[in-house]
């Protein structure tokens, strides 16, 4: 009697747990399948009662609004100019410091690295007005310079990369590469980056994402409202036809998410198994 | 042992003896290690240039009255004072707590049971863990506008469903709490699925005796949550709350996107009321849209400040119960 209560018991149990689950992934989800309702929808149908719940039939129409009215293309191809740029930027310079941090021994070591850790503290508005002081003193205002250089290298990425390292390159392969005459950079190059590169693969996802929803510098930065890059010409288009042309916008808002997903399916596995460890360490 | 001695070292030196680890230390030319040093100067020339120099620019600014473009003028104090009595800068205070409470508290809250959840499910966990995970990897920009729509008093889904309850509309992005409410869901809609994973991480590290023991016992799961997994998960949940407290307090996308065609006088506004106003938002405002270079230097100071002390109030919060 008792035990096939407890079958009972867990089973009722288990059917409510996923059914939470569930509910909670529907939640997660409804936003995306709300902008592909709207984004499809004329704003008569957008401003109807009661709602339209189901895709409609305009999204051809609604991106033929877009395109007359930002420049969606050239600012995409801004931020991919961008955000390329600054992930290969990245793997190289972070991973090169996270080497040396990870496997060599130098006078300083220990200093420079924490004043790196410190770095990590410093909020982006103490920096902001005089970024853009200097930012102008060189001319860069308004070009997509001004927001690749300072993004070139960073702390948590150096951090990341030495953690992966440290675990990842075997002290008997650094001597036996020794051994075999190979100097600093061959060592980085052929030793170290072939174990690492499940780690280069996650800082590579993640600043490719970071860099592609940058908003808040960009913003400042691009003063020539014709040369931005897409979060900045979607915000521009939210705030001019937000209340008028909700579908034109939400099919911006669609197209701008797509690259992303895709970047985040290609590496979703890798995401997922990293993700926690820097906490978890 | 990880470390092993620069390329200039002497081949003594790189053996794995003691007396190898003794010439390690012994005072070399620095200038024998420029290659590791090289390796490691883009970093600190990066930082040095945009981050170094433009943090000690700010405090001297700070100091200053200047509107980007005329003469600089020497203020003293002046700006400090101002700031302490700048009614608009303490209320995006207030607004950016309110905000941050409303949004993280429940933020981590579900995360940290969803990652139970997820935790004790044996079926479809990588594909809640995805679809968990989604959110995150959205475009704040987009999410911020899909929401505008959500929260829209004409058209908007949150009124749509009020009115098919028969309840009174309300104009969300037009009142003081409606605002804040919209900018607060957004945000947990973004974070919770992040957390949780970062608990499910964290989760995964519990011996399973120990929630095997606490059944022998008779605890039912509401208790074993809050006797086991809780106290197990302090670090973790630390952690998580200090990284939402350094970038709740420094909320600037959410309410700039949100409220951008709300306010005609500045996008910065946070809204009708400033109601939605964080205390970035004045940052940019009084710097970017007023010039007011010296002043936004003081507020950013300020912002530093209070994001300081909420981060060591955290520490101690959580350090406390230990003992």
């Amino acid at each position: 009697m008792r035990s096939i209560k407890g079958v009972k018991g867990t089973r009722a149990r288990g059917l409510t747990l996923h059914l939470s689950l569930i509910a909670g992934v529907l939640v997660s989800l409804f936003p995306f399948y709300w902008t592909i309702v709207m984004s499809t929808r004329t704003s008569t149908e957008i401003f109807s009662f009661p709602p339209k719940l189901l895709p409609g039939s305009h999204f051809l129409e609604n991106l033929r609004h877009l395109f007359q009215n930002i420049d969606f293309f050239g600012s995409m191809a801004n931020t991919l100019i961008v955000a390329v740029s600054v992930t290969f930027l990245v793997l190289f310079f972070d991973s090169l410091a996270a080497f040396v941090f990870a496997k060599y021994e130098f006078p300083g070591r220990k200093l420079l690295f924490v004043l790196m850790m410190g770095i990590f503290m410093v909020p982006a508005q103490l920096q902001a007005i005089p970024q853009f002081v200097i930012m102008a003193k060189l001319g860069w205002i308004g070009s997509l310079t001004s927001l690749v250089v300072p993004a070139a290298a960073n702390a948590f990425g150096i951090f990341w990369m030495r953690q992966y390292m440290k675990g990842a390159i075997h002290d008997e392969l650094m001597d036996s590469s020794r051994l075999d005459g190979c100097g600093f950079l061959r060592q980085y190059w052929h030793v170290a980056l072939p174990v690492v590169r499940p780690g280069l693969a996650f800082l590579g996802i993640f600043t490719f994402m970071g860099q592609w929803n940058d908003y808040a510098w960009p913003l400042i930065a691009l003063i020539n409202p014709d040369h931005v890059t897409l979060q900045v010409a979607l915000s521009q288009l939210n705030s001019v036809h937000g209340t008028t042309d909700y579908g034109m916008v939400m099919a911006g808002a669609l197209l701008a998410l797509l690259p992303l997903l895709v970047v985040f399916f290609i590496g979703a596995r890798q995401i997922m198994a990293d993700l926690g460890k820097g906490a978890i360490r | 042992m990880t470390a092993v001695p620069g390329l200039g070292a002497p081949p003594a030196a790189r053996g794995g003896t003691k007396a190898a680890a003794h010439a390690r230390h012994k005072p070399r030319s620095v200038l024998g290690y420029w290659r590791l040093y090289l390796a490691i100067s883009p970093f600190y020339l990066l930082f040095l240039g945009f981050g170094l120099i433009p943090v000690g620019y700010s405090l001297y600014l700070s100091f200053h009255r200047w509107d980007g473009l005329g003469p600089m003028e020497y203020a003293g104090l002046a700006q400090y004072r101002y700031l302490l009595g700048d009614a608009q800068f303490w209320h995006s205070l207030t607004n950016t707590l309110i905000i941050w409470a409303m949004a993280t508290l429940p933020m981590l809250f579900l995360a940290l049971v969803t990652a139970v959840m997820l935790n004790s499910a044996v079926r479809f966990k990588n594909l809640y863990r995805v679809a968990y995970f989604l959110p995150n990897v959205t475009s704040v920009v987009a999410v911020a506008i899909i929401f505008s729509s959500v929260f829209s008093t004409n058209f908007g889904l949150a009124n749509a469903v009020l009115q098919g309850l028969g309840l009174d509309q309300v104009a969300w992005l037009n009142s003081d709490w409606g605002i804040k409410i919209a900018i607060a869901v957004l945000m947990t809609w973004q974070w919770t699925g992040y957390n949780a994973l970062i608990f499910l991480a964290g989760l995964q590290t519990i011996p399973g005796e120990l929630y095997e023991a606490a059944r022998v016992d008779g605890a039912g799961p509401v208790q074993t949550f809050f006797r086991i997994t809780v106290p197990m998960m302090r670090p973790i949940i630390l952690f998580a709350l200090i990284v939402s407290t350094v970038t709740g307090l420094q909320s600037f996308t959410e309410p700039q996107v949100l409220l951008s065609n709300t306010n005609n006088t500045s996008t910065f506004a946070g809204g009708p009321g400033n109601s939605g106003q964080t205390m970035v938002l004045y940052f940019f405002q009084q710097s970017f849209d007023n010039n007011d270079f010296g002043y936004g230097a003081a507020i950013a100071w300020g912002i530093f400040l209070v994001v300081a002390l909420f981060s060591i109030i955290n520490w101690r919060l959580v350090q406390r119960k230990d003992t």
